[in-house]
């Protein structure tokens, strides 16, 4: 409490509660302002966790969106473009079938049969656009596992936490 | 034996946390100086049992005891023995273990620090810490026991995670990572025992502070070392993704920076008092947080071992800590207020209050990202995640302010100021951000946010240097030797100073390699035989053959590379794939060329080794050890600041400033 406020205690308490209201309520205003961007740039920027299954079910909102897909690759489908490095094959839960484009060297351990995850967004043209693709990223201790038994949804859980590396 | 006597030490531990946790809570009430000794032995005790239960984890992974189970689950006679010590925080129960050695280190180390002072908030400190090492104790005991006996041991084990045998840096990264995470609960529980007790003296500021800064170092240091480790290891060429683990390690890093400035507010002004506590508890909590993410295996990563059992209790700890920080707040906050005022934004403590504005909103945007896929998940079992993209939009403009308020504040004075001393504080350092944006420009740099990052950093670059060497340059002119200068005034009287302005110089290098590393790197993949070469900008890269090679933890496939410039030879490159018996997929361990300018870095994507072909990922990527660099200036000048200094208060920074102050602290001093 400094002297001057003593003297006069009115006017200045009612200041202080305006600045403090003022302050307060610009506050706020930034705050709704801050969720609001925010808010907007999660939903602009989600990465879904599908199957093929889950992408035949999405529809139209497959188009564009980010989709991290998981399935096994239909054995005897894996077609190298030839004159650049990518590959197209066919990525399956046992329930759908989606046909992938990938650019870029696949991975040492990629084969038929094998469980993968690709990134990247399924096009008009009917087929999965991705630059990315994972064989798994699994840290456990497992011997490796090919064919039958791929779980879609456990593969991709294994590359949840590995955020666009790779770009 | 070994299980025998550690459970028997952990459940000491427990034992004695808990008694010496009520014990200090009580002598606090009662304010009673018998309890406070009491609670200060209970602390060392504690801190004994720890440091001895993981001694004798050690002892059993080092004799390779397999009848402990944590020994059977990570140990093995093949690996190095490096390996083998490191093992301890290679998994779960180990890191826990771990954990709360060096909780008991940082306890008994502040309550000796601290033994015949503080006294009025001393018997909460210790009560506080010692509930958070009951707890740790509890998870040691229960559900993340490393001391269960195994009744049949085997004759080996399986090692550890093999990504933590691929890379020296994993030694070292978790040690800094829980020194800085483990250590926010010394400030924390200082904190609380100035809530408790609804005071918060000038005194006390000084242990609080401290105890801030010196996790705050570690931890700063442990973000670098896990970026560091990414880049050397993962094979995609960046060192950092907003992987929920590294926000984790982010989060309380942002809320401590903020409080370490809200402190300083606080003490040359006797105002945030509240807002300092508050940052102080919420810095904390996100360490819970960050433990819980990483630890209980919801997401997928390097960090989350095996499926683990001990996420509920971490979720429970987690929501008692935060209804108790909320509780004493809210009832205690007012109390703390608030002796002096802040005059304007166009000062120095204005733009202290701009900065912890802007780490606060920093720390929103991280903490919105990471939690958002877990809560949809947990409401809708709806599997997402939240892209890179989003952090970028958001971040890089907050970076971008903080960067210009790191210039612009140490340039204004403290209190009010005239229009010409603003005018004469601010109007130079803008030759700075002139020569760097134009040398940005000059050399490559077109992208809008890197221009301005460069313009924004030399403005402070210049203020930071100017700042940084004022004692130095006054205390010369006064007569004194470079040498006293430099001894006396930078590192004895100004400590605190030089090294507040060593961190804020090495965070603008820091700030600057981020934003020319992101986005001036070219990457390209190219699919070579042996004898041919490709090339990226002045660089050329020639394949001399690749080749296998077997060791006794691992089996290697690597390809030779020799990279030249205009014919002239630079290096000789050797990336390779290293695949451990117990995992699947190999392990990329791609070599980098670091030179001032930038990186070579080449990482295998394939390898045949009959055909002798290979596909490889080439990255140049300018300035990127500048951030390795400049963050350990960073850690340095964390640990001049941490030299107590004779002199309390930072020297101010002009002769004009200094005689406002005195005038202004003499006036406060009358008028409290």
């Amino acid at each position: 409490m400094t002297p001057t406020m003593e003297t006069q205690p009115s006017a200045s308490d009612i200041t202080r509660r305006n600045s403090r209201r003022f302050m307060l309520g610009a506050f706020l205003v930034a705050a709704i302002a801050f969720a609001i961007i925010a808010g907007s740039g999660i939903n602009k920027n989600l990465v879904y966790y599908w199957t093929p299954k889950d992408l035949r079910a999405a529809g139209d909102k497959a188009y564009g969106a980010t989709i991290r897909l998981g399935g096994q690759v239909v054995p005897g489908s894996v077609k190298p473009h030839g004159s650049t490095s990518g590959i197209d094959f066919d990525v399956t839960d046992k329930k759908s079938l989606v046909h992938v484009k990938t650019s870029g060297i696949p991975p040492q351990m990629f084969r038929e049969g094998i469980g993968v995850v690709v990134e990247g967004t399924m096009t008009r043209e009917g087929y999965f656009k991705s630059d990315r693709l994972m064989v798994s990223h699994n840290n456990e201790y497992r011997t490796p596992k090919d064919g039958q038994n791929v779980n879609a949804e456990e593969l991709i859980k294994s590359t949840k936490g590995l955020e666009d590396k790779g770009k | 034996m070994n299980a025998t006597l550690g459970s028997f030490l952990i459940l000491g531990s427990l034992l004695v946390a808990t008694t010496g946790a009520m014990l200090g809570f009580f002598a606090g009430r009662k304010r009673s100086p018998e309890g406070l000794l009491w609670s200060q032995r209970f602390a060392y005790l504690y801190a004994s049992l720890m440091i001895a239960a993981t001694a004798v984890m050690e002892y059993a992974l080092l004799t390779h005891d397999f009848s402990v189970s944590y020994v059977a689950h990570v140990g093995s006679r093949a690996v190095p023995v490096w390996v083998t010590i490191v093992s301890l925080w290679s998994s779960l129960e180990g890191s826990i273990l771990f954990w709360g050695c060096i909780l008991g280190v940082y306890i008994a180390l502040a309550t000796f620090l601290n033994r015949n002072q503080h006294s009025e908030y001393m018997a909460y400190a210790i009560g506080v810490w010692l509930a958070c090492g009951a707890f740790f104790s509890f998870l040691i005991a229960g559900p993340a026991n490393p001391f269960v006996a195994v009744p049949n041991p085997l004759t080996d084990g399986p090692g550890p995670n093999p990504l933590l045998q691929n890379h020296v840096l994993m030694a070292i990264h978790p040690p800094f990572l829980y020194l800085g995470y483990v250590g926010m609960t010394i400030p924390f529980g200082f904190a609380s025992a100035a809530l408790l007790r609804g005071r918060l003296g000038h005194g006390f500021l000084r242990p609080l502070r401290s105890s801030l800064l010196l996790p705050w170092i570690f931890l700063t240091i442990a973000i670098m070392l896990g970026g560091w480790w990414a880049y050397e290891v993962l094979g995609w060429g960046g060192y950092w993704a907003w992987d929920p683990v590294e926000n984790a390690s982010l989060l309380p890093w942002l809320t401590a920076t903020a409080a370490l400035h809200s402190a300083i507010v606080m003490e040359r002004r006797g105002v945030l008092k509240g807002w300092t506590v508050t940052l102080v508890q919420a810095t904390f909590l996100l360490t819970i947080l960050g433990t819980f993410m990483t630890r209980s295996g919801v997401f997928n990563s390097v960090h989350s071992f095996t499926q683990s059992s001990i996420g509920p209790t971490i979720l429970v700890f987690l929501a008692l800590t935060l209804l108790g920080s909320v509780a004493l707040l809210a009832l205690r906050i007012d109390s703390l207020e608030s002796e002096g005022r802040i005059d304007g934004a166009a000062s120095r403590e204005g733009m202290f209050l701009v900065n912890n504005l802007l780490f606060v909103l920093f720390t929103f945007t991280v903490l919105i990202g990471t939690v958002f896929p877990l809560i949809v998940e947990a409401v809708r079992g709806k599997q997402m995640s939240v892209g890179r993209p989003y952090f970028d939009a958001m971040v890089v403009p907050i970076g971008a302010v903080l960067l210009f308020v790191l210039g612009v504040g140490p340039a204004l004075p403290w209190g009010r100021a005239g229009k010409e001393q603003i005018k004469r504080s601010l109007l130079p350092p803008l030759i700075g951000a002139a020569v760097l944006a134009i040398a940005g420009f000059l050399l490559g740099a077109r992208n809008p946010w890197t221009l301005v990052t460069l313009a924004f950093g030399g403005y402070a670059a210049q203020v930071t240097l100017g700042e940084m060497w004022l004692p130095l340059v006054q205390r010369m002119r006064r007569g004194d030797s470079f040498k006293t200068a430099l001894v006396d005034g930078q590192l004895r009287r100004g400590s605190r100073r030089f090294g507040s302005y060593l961190v804020h110089a090495g965070a603008v290098i820091v700030i600057i390699a981020i934003a020319v590393s992101s986005t001036m790197r070219s990457t390209q993949e190219i699919r070579l035989a042996k004898g041919q070469s490709g090339t990226m900008g002045p660089f050329t890269g020639t394949f001399t053959g690749a080749e296998e090679r077997t060791e006794p933890n691992r089996q290697s496939t690597m390809a030779h590379f020799t990279i030249t410039k205009n014919g002239r030879h630079v290096a000789d490159l050797a990336p390779r794939m290293n695949q451990y018996a117990a995992m699947r997929e190999p392990i990329g361990t791609p070599d980098v060329h670091s030179m001032i300018t930038g990186d070579i870095y080449l990482s295998l994507m394939n390898v045949d080794l009959q055909q002798q072909t290979v596909g490889v990922l080439v990255i140049w990527t300018p300035m990127v050890s500048w951030i390795w660099v400049a963050v350990i200036l960073m850690g340095f000048g964390g640990l001049v600041a941490l030299i107590p200094s004779r002199q309390f208060y930072a020297a101010p920074s002009s002769a004009e400033a200094a005689a406002l102050d005195i005038a202004k602290s003499g006036k406060a001093a009358v008028s409290s």
